[in-house]
């Protein structure tokens, strides 16, 4: 008897957090929903737009710049010793610019903004909400979706691409550097090498994928932030949860998309 | 026939989660006049307001617009609110959060217009010109909350909500805003509904009074009428006494 209130109280807990979840998911999916059919309705706001723009595409240069700077550099020193073992020093170019374009440009850049710009929005829009800032737009006859979440989507997904393509740029010349620099590459051949095997194919993929990062880590921050519980502690939790989340639909996303992209 | 009431509740309950903080709520408030909330702190004020808001939604009971349904986008349109907190947008300026509405739309007003509008409805709350280009951050509790006075009279609306005007403020400022409100009421015919718990306050501002207690209206009357309700619960309200049937713990 004890047994069988054991065996349904654990039942009963899986069965309790199983649905928690679906609705989170399903909360998520009609917030996302919301947003993106906003985002062709008027009224629109073109400066709060331009703002985020700004503030998400522009003052993110410098992080995403160092690290695929950094990281094209180690590419290159790596795939020159992985390359050494079988005579093939020559692919550091072709290797460290699609590794680069392909995955690590928009993969390190979507977490880095999911850190700087993730966590930001989400403690923004939280804050907003603890000190009924989000109420007030509603009484002023705004709709908070329109003003505050679309901008900020709108503006991750714009600027991404752009970002990554920059950083790509950045990326390619940190293993130049290092292979030229460090490695006793021609300079004209390294080049060379990087512009012929690197087909146009590489870089737009690499741009999709910017763009759906972008926009992920954006309606994670907004959720989160709308979401946010009361008071301080509140918006600590939404703005962990935001930067936790995106990251992870970040990689996940990357490995579905590169199903998607590059095996058909 | 007579004219249906400008706002009518009626059963309106709301619980969050075990916490039954509005069971049965029905109240009206006549076009023009100046309904004062009064009631212990935590008694769901900011609660009720916010239902007729759809900021929170009831869980029972409804609400009527000049007896009509309530039709939140319209009734939105022509209304002023001033929260609790102040909830002034701290990434704007001032003169921009006065005019938030104003600036918006075909026909908003220019930076300068919007400006100057701020700065007349600043001056009618007692605050100084210069506030208008600072940030609500900059500002003391007592003048975030004129500012966000100062916006939801702003469009000049129909229908006015303050939630606690003149908590923070010093008596003679508090003077004022009384004051200000009154003149609201009566000068440009506004329907409003305001929470206090300042006596002196609802003597300047009422024309009726509702108290309410353990979630439903305990008495509602004329303001000429509280000083001899006859009402205990009412009576330990207005005289602040420790002792009578409403408990000190809540
Ligand atoms: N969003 C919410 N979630 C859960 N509980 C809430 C929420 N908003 C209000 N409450 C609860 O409802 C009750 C009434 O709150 P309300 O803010 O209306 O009080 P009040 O009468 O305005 O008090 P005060 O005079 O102190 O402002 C409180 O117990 C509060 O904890
Ligand atoms: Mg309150």
């Amino acid at each position: 008897m004890q047994a069988i209130t054991l065996i349904n109280g654990f039942l009963a807990s899986i069965g309790r957090s199983t649905l928690a979840m679906l609705a989170a998911i399903g909360r998520l999916a009609i917030f996302t929903a919301a947003s993106v059919s906003h985002i062709f309705r008027p009224p629109f706001y073109p400066v709060e737009l331009a703002q985020q723009l700004l503030r998400i595409g522009y003052f993110s240069l410098p992080v995403v710049g160092l690290t695929t700077l950094f990281t094209g550099g180690a590419l290159a020193l790596q795939i020159y010793a992985g390359g050494a073992r079988f005579n093939a020093e020559s692919v550091v170019p072709s290797i460290v610019a699609i590794g680069m374009v392909r995955e690590l440009g928009p993969v390190l850049a979507g977490l880095m903004v999911a850190g700087r710009v993730g966590a930001s929005i989400a403690a923004e829009i939280g804050t907003m909400r603890v000190t009924e800032q989000i109420d007030a737009l509603t009484t002023l006859s705004t709709n908070p979706i329109k003003y505050l979440v679309v901008p900020r989507v709108l503006a991750a997904t714009l600027a991404m691409p752009v970002l990554v393509l920059i950083g790509n740029i950045i990326g390619v010349m940190g293993g130049y550097l290092v292979g030229v620099y460090r490695l006793d590459f021609n300079s004209a051949a390294y080049i060379s090498n990087t512009v012929d095997f690197l087909e146009i194919g590489d870089v737009t993929s690499g741009l999709i994928k910017a763009a759906v990062f972008g926009f992920i880590v954006a309606v994670m921050g907004c959720y989160h932030g709308f979401n946010s519980g009361r008071g301080a502690q509140g918006v600590g939790q939404a703005t962990t949860n935001a930067v936790v989340s995106a990251s992870i639909l970040i990689l996940a996303s990357n490995y579905l998309l590169t199903e998607l992209l590059f095996t058909a | 026939m007579s004219i249906p009431a400008k706002i009518s509740l009626n059963h309106l309950a709301k619980a969050f989660g075990p916490n039954k903080v509005l069971r049965d709520v029905s109240l009206e408030v006549e076009t023009g006049k100046s309904l004062v909330v009064i009631g212990g702190s935590g008694t769901g004020k900011s609660v009720l307001l916010k239902c007729i808001l759809g900021i929170v939604t009831p869980d029972a009971g409804d609400i009527l617009v000049d007896g009509k349904p309530l039709n939140r986008v319209d009734f939105l349109h022509d209304f002023g609110m001033l929260f609790q907190g102040g909830a002034l947008f701290d990434s704007l300026p001032v003169w921009h959060n006065i005019a938030f509405r104003q600036r918006q739309g075909k026909n908003r007003l220019s930076k300068k217009q919007a400006q100057e509008l701020a700065i007349e409805k600043l001056r009618r709350v007692g605050l100084k010109p210069e506030t208008a280009f600072q940030h609500p951050a900059e500002l003391s509790g007592g003048m975030q909350k004129r500012v966000g006075l100062a916006r939801a009279i702003a469009t000049d609306p129909a229908v006015i909500f303050f939630d606690e005007p003149t908590t923070g403020l010093d008596p003679i400022m508090a003077g004022v805003i009384n004051e200000l409100i009154r003149e609201i009421v009566v000068e440009m015919g506004a329907t409003s509904i305001t929470i206090t718990h300042d006596m002196s306050s609802v003597r300047a501002i009422a024309d009726k009074v509702a108290m309410l207690h353990d979630g439903k209206i305990r008495w509602h009357g004329d303001v000429t009428d509280i000083d001899h309700s006859g009402d205990p619960y009412l009576d330990q309200f207005i005289h602040g006494r420790a002792d009578g049937p409403i408990e000190g713990v809540r």
